[in-house]
């Protein structure tokens, strides 16, 4: 078991583009980390590099205590599970969750308890004789994760691990996952592109953009407190609402943007006439786009009702809504920079 | 939407051209092969069943059956048997030859370096030039007296003064010793086969997805682990398909051989097909010629199945 430090660690293509910038981070030991952000942000770069599959252009990259930029993949106690899942096509499943076990030399009597070891921790245990093509996605999936446990690394590293299988199932491999890393409580670092799966896993969130960290902190953090309009519109679905004031943008997420009478704040609201375009009955919820301001700078915006708030609306027609002050986030135009901190 | 129905107009079913009927469009666009593999294959090789079986010459090219006596006294011939053997011997050293240094070749030309294209090219080289050309070229680089590998020996001391390596004597007079013959035209063959074996390899090798390898290197696999435990097994069906298709060059070659040594010295590096060539043609016995050449029959149907089978096992990963 160990932690992963970035220090000013970049990794520089060509002559001066910079797939990661000066990423300082810190993960704790045992932590589920994720880094998320658009395709492009570098956050697979950070995870080949913690691999070892990716050379350090700048900083520090440790490990525990061990400075790791220049140990090979195959020296590091680390285990990797990819996108594609990349199982050896011409071995049975019990073969590629034995290979990194025999790469390593571990005898055969030892290989074959571990093998079902890790297989019953999957349920993965009647495969054993299949060949990968004979398998489903999920199955895939999941003796993907049996070979990188297997050897009990001390950083589990996922690159999208979910991103092929259909929606039912990511749900339901989403909490096994989370359930068996609690249970090994083993250092994680889980890359998604995925807000929701963000979101939903991580102890800590990591949100990049264009190789840069633009926020680290709990999801609730990031949720609540983005740092700057990239995280609060990249984080949440539909994303954080902003408004035009002078040099500031007003920042709001659509749940809080309810109509006027359904909101109340010790501190106060702020009320906005609400030209409603169009509405989208979502079953536990609707979503009501329309527009706020004036005809010649109006600004879109949504709000999210609950589904147990049925006022009738129709779209075409202008209802008072409202936002809590204590809601309201204040972000720099120049900047993008929130305002204001969390308040502790 | 509304639930007015949509009226689509229908097609012109009389209009429906040639191009629109798949069937008779597929006859008419496999027909030329077909045509020419009948007149091209299909014709001599009937042609050939029919010598062998009967005693036709050059000068007397009517056909009268006499059995298969033509086969009888070809396997009494201890040339032909000599033919036989050196076929086989000299296809399956040079394919194994190739089947290594092409693997060498392919890996190194999947790494990045400065100047890569022009290597490529070179490497190609050999299999653009015409056989005959190529081996003009190298009955050049052997030549008994103006060889210049003998000159560049002779030169750093290996051959030509009292106590060299190599002898005393001038030159090594390639094709005139019956080991250095064979040696040499291993080599060629080696060489004519290379490019293609060469670039098949490439393929096969540039097929492997980059995640399995990585993944193997995370796993702890050393580079020879995962060249045995990946790599090989991942590209031993398209490997057989360079190794077969080799197998087939070589086996029905006749110009590095006839150029070279003609068969000599003394029928050392006699083949079946410049032995058919020497018997049915520049000997006239028509119907001996192609019984010796139905010799290579069997084999090239086995390869050729062989090739069937792996290029179906290539396509399911």
């Amino acid at each position: 078991m160990a932690g992963v430090q970035f220090e000013g660690v970049s990794k520089i293509y060509g002559d001066n583009v910079r797939a990661v910038n000066q990423l300082d981070l810190e993960i704790e030991d045992g932590e589920f980390m994720v880094l998320v952000g658009p395709s492009g942000c570098g956050k697979t770069t950070a995870l080949r590099m913690i691999a070892g599959l990716e050379d350090i252009s700048e900083g520090v990259l440790r490990i525990g205590e061990r400075v790791v930029n220049h140990v090979a993949p195959r020296d590091g106690d680390i285990a990797m599970v990819f996108q594609s899942y990349a199982l050896y096509p011409h071995m049975t499943v019990y073969k590629n969750i034995a290979f990194p076990l025999r790469a390593r030399g571990v005898d055969k009597d030892a290989v074959r308890k571990k093998v079902e070891w890790a297989a019953g921790m999957f349920k993965i245990g009647r495969l054993l004789e299949r060949k990968p093509r004979e398998l489903s996605g999920g199955e895939r999936q999941r003796v993907a994760l049996a070979r990188a446990m297997v050897r009990e690394p001390s950083v589990f590293l996922l690159d999208e691990p979910l991103s092929n299988l259909d929606a039912l199932l990511r749900t339901s491999a989403r909490e096994e996952l989370r359930q068996f890393q609690r249970r090994a409580g083993v250092t994680t670092i889980y890359v998604t592109h995925d807000q929701v799966e963000a979101m939903g896993l991580g102890d800590r969130i990591v949100v990049m953009s264009q190789g840069r960290i633009r926020q680290i902190g709990t999801p609730m953090e990031i949720y609540q407190w983005p740092a700057d309009t990239f995280v609060a519109t990249f984080v949440g679905s539909p994303p954080m609402n902003l408004l035009d004031q002078g040099d500031t943008l007003l920042g709001f997420r659509p749940e809080t943007f309810l109509p006027a009478d359904a909101v109340e704040g010790s501190e106060g609201v702020v009320t906005y006439p609400f030209e409603v375009t169009y509405l989208e009955y979502l079953g536990a919820e609707r979503l009501v786009y329309g527009n706020v301001g004036e005809k010649s700078h109006a600004r879109h915006v949504v709000s999210r009702l609950p589904g147990s708030l049925t006022l009738p609306l129709e779209a075409g027609k202008t209802y008072p809504f409202a936002v809590a002050l204590r809601d309201l986030r204040r972000f720099d135009k120049k900047s993008g920079l929130c305002r204001e901190g969390r308040p502790s | 939407m509304s639930g007015q129905p949509v009226s689509v107009p229908a097609a012109d079913g009389a209009r429906a051209g040639l191009l629109d009927r798949e069937g008779a469009l597929a006859k008419l666009m496999i027909a030329p092969a077909i045509l020419y593999i009948v007149a091209m294959i299909g014709v001599p090789f009937v042609l050939a069943v029919l010598y062998s079986l009967s005693d036709a010459t050059t000068g007397d090219p009517t056909l009268k059956f006499v059995g298969l006596r033509n086969f009888a006294a070809a396997l009494r011939d201890p040339v032909f048997r000599l033919s036989l053997w050196n076929t086989v011997f000299f296809t399956l050293v040079s394919q194994c030859i190739v089947v290594l240094l092409s693997r060498l070749l392919a890996t190194a030309l999947l790494k990045n370096f400065r100047g890569k294209w022009l290597v490529r090219f070179l490497i190609m080289l050999p299999w653009t030039a015409p056989i005959s050309l190529g081996t003009i070229g190298w009955l050049w680089m052997l030549d008994s007296i103006f060889s210049p590998i003998d000159w560049v020996l002779r030169y750093v001391g290996l051959l030509g003064v009292p106590g060299a390596l190599l002898g005393a004597g001038t030159n090594l007079y390639y094709l005139g010793v019956p080991g250095l013959a064979i040696s040499s035209i291993i080599l060629v063959d080696v060489w004519r086969i290379l490019p293609l074996a060469t670039v098949i390899q490439l393929a096969g090798l540039s097929s492997i997805p980059k995640d399995l390898l990585e993944a193997a290197e995370v796993d702890g696999a050393s580079p020879w682990r995962r060249t045995l435990m990946i790599t090989i097994p991942l590209t031993l069906p398209i490997t057989s398909i360079a190794f077969l298709f080799g197998v087939v060059f070589t086996f029905t070659d006749l110009v590095v051989v006839y150029v070279l040594t003609r068969g000599g010295p003394v029928h050392m590096t006699q083949v079946l097909s410049s032995w058919t060539f020497f018997k049915g043609i520049e000997g006239g016995d028509l119907a001996q010629g192609a019984a010796i050449s139905l010799f290579m029959f069997p084999v090239l149907a086995a390869v050729a199945i062989l090739i069937l089978r792996t290029a179906r096992r290539t396509e399911v990963v």
